[in-house]
Parts: structure tokens; sequence; C-alpha cells
């Protein structure tokens, strides 16, 4: 395992790129979509400055988190190609300047959520922010392959803050969009993990398929997706949801389901041959885009 | 490595303090927008 000690360090202060490089702002883009869908499906109307407001302390306190993240995994970072390029593992910045950016952004999100919108939002987000640096990456991580099941809650916030940002209180809809996420995640990352398993080995990070191998977690990866399904599915029957988010649902997670078998029936070992999990993985993406869009449109163009 | 030269070094300094700047100065647009807002929303 790579020291930190080692860890290459500039000389040069940190370029401001960097800076935004660390929040991980692809990672960002769906909890920014998902947080801004539970605003917007929330039954209590809210300012357009204050919701633009709860939507960018979501932003600020994921890059925070995302940040608090790299700091820590600086070595485990050097160590995966995928992670080698990033701001402290290539010696762009110090582990210090991290540290103090990824604990001032989450200070200040929290607070900013408060000022604006209410401090039970405030409340979920600082949970969120904590959930995902001390018990994912600091406890979970590195002892054992349920990391990302657990790990998973924290992704599942967003929707749950934009809710509570704009109602100040947190119903079963906002409960069933966090079980979604909460379960879309370990087939998502499990996916992503078959085909860099070798990454996640040499760095020694206990992945389920560096654990398990990659045909025990095809099977999580196919049992994971029919409570996923369920979950994603439930609004509708329940009366929380209309039709067009109800066969949304359906149609995706059909469609989900059915790659998710495809990954089941895939024996490739190398990740030349793991085509079927490159398209599950994409596919999830799309997938969590899709349910949280036809969520809205259903509230917003059937109510 | 090469070390940086001491223009490497101000040009980095200035392009991080006008970013710093830039976010301060969205700060307090942000701050007197959600003032505006909550004083429209008070009963």
């Amino acid at each position: 395992m790579a020291n930190i000690a080692t860890l290459p360090v500039s000389v040069l202060p940190a370029d401001w790129r960097d800076f935004v490089a660390l929040t991980k702002p692809r990672v960002m883009s769906l909890v920014v979509f998902t947080g801004l869908c539970g605003l917007l499906v929330a039954p209590a109307p809210i300012h357009p400055v204050l919701g633009f407001t709860a939507i960018l302390c979501i932003a600020l306190g994921a890059g925070a988190a995302a940040a608090l993240n790299m700091w820590y995994e600086a070595d485990l970072d050097a160590l995966m190609k995928r992670t080698a390029n990033r701001p402290l593992p290539a010696g762009r910045m110090d582990r210090d300047s991290a540290l103090h950016f990824g604990v001032g952004l989450g200070v200040f999100s929290v607070l900013l959520m408060g000022v604006a919108t209410n401090w039970f939002a405030a409340s979920i987000l600082a949970a969120s922010i904590l959930f995902y640096v001390l018990v994912y990456t600091i406890w979970l991580k590195r002892r054992t392959p349920q990391n990302i099941v657990i790990g998973g809650a924290a992704g599942a916030f967003p929707p749950m803050i934009g809710w509570a940002a704009a109602t100040g209180d947190v119903t079963l809809l906002p409960l069933l969009l966090f079980t979604l996420i909460f379960l879309w995640t370990p087939p998502h990352f499990w996916a992503l993990s078959l085909f860099v398993r070798s990454d996640y080995a040499a760095a020694g990070v206990p992945m389920l398929p560096v654990v398990s191998g990659p045909t025990v977690t095809r099977q999580q990866v196919a049992l994971y997706t029919l409570p996923m399904a369920a979950a994603a599915i439930a609004p509708w029957p329940l009366g929380l949801a209309g039709p067009l988010y109800g066969i949304a649902a359906i149609v995706l997670s059909a469609f989900f389901l059915a790659l998710s078998l495809a990954v089941l029936a895939n024996k490739a070992t190398e990740p030349g041959g793991m085509r079927p999990e490159k398209r599950l993985f994409a596919f999830s993406i799309v997938y969590l885009f899709g349910m949280f869009g036809a969520l809205v449109l259903d509230r917003w163009l059937l109510a | 490595m090469i070390p940086p030269t001491d223009a490497d070094i101000r040009k980095r300094q200035r392009a991080r303090a006008t970013m710093m700047a830039l976010a301060l100065g969205v700060f307090v647009i942000l701050m007197f927008g959600i003032t505006i807002a909550k004083m429209s929303m008070a009963p």
C-alpha cells in the first residue's frame, strides 16, 4: 500500500481547477439531479431563490464529502489507474489543503442550507456528509465487502434533503426515493467493480469481486435488482405517484433486470469480456435519471 | 522536476485569488437574494 508520506507534493500552490476536481463534479451531477427532483415533487412550493440555494448546498455538501474522501484515500488512489491522476496522488496539491477545503466547504454548505431553508434539511445534509466520510470512507471501505451496501446510504440522502428543504419534514415518498437509491447502489457499483477488479485488488480494497469473486458478485447484482425494482415501482400502487411514473418505473426496471440477468449469465473473468457489466453500469446511471425525471414529469404534468 | 519560477507561482496565486473573489461576489449576491426571498415570504 502506498505510504501517504511518500506521495509527491508540488511546490506550486494548487490550481483552482484541482479544487474543483476534488469535488468529483461528474458524480455530483446525479446527486444534484436527485436532490432537485426531491425538491420539485415536494407538495410545498419553495421560493425559486431558496430552492436554488438548497440545490447549491446539496452540491457543495456532496463536493465537501468527495474532497474529504480524496483526502483520506490519497494512498489508495495512487495505486489505482482510474484514480492515480487525481490532484493528491498526482502531487498537484498537498493533503492539508484538501482537508481544509473539504471541512470548510462542508460546514459552509450546512450553515447556508440552515439559513436559507430550514435546520431539519441542514441536519440531514450534515448527516449525509458525515455518513459518507466517517462510516463509508473511514470505517467500512477498507474493512468489508459490504462497504458500498451500507455506504450507499450516503448517496441516497439528496432527494430527502431536497424534499425537507421545501417542506421541513420527511414523509413516505422521500423515504421510498431514499430506498430506491440505497438499493440501486450495490448493482451499480458492483457492475463497475467487476471490470475494474484488478484496480481494487492492487489497492487492497475489499470490494465484493475481489473478496468473493465475479460469480458471487454477479448473483448479488441480480439479487439486489429485485428489491430495487420493487422500491422503484412502489410509489405508484401506494398512490404517491401517477401512471406516467408507474409505467416508466416498470419499463426501466424491467430493462435493468434484463441487463442484470445478462451479467449473471456472463462467465468472463477479464475486463475485455465484460460487455454486459459495462452496459449495466452505463444503463444504471440512465435508469436513475429516468426514474427521477419520470417522477417530476408525472407530478408536474398529471397533478 | 523543474522548480517553478516566481512568475509561475504568482500566476497561480493570481488565478486562485480571482476565483476566490468571484466566489465571494456570488455569495454576497446569493445572500442578498435569500434576504429578499425571506422578506417577501414573511407574513
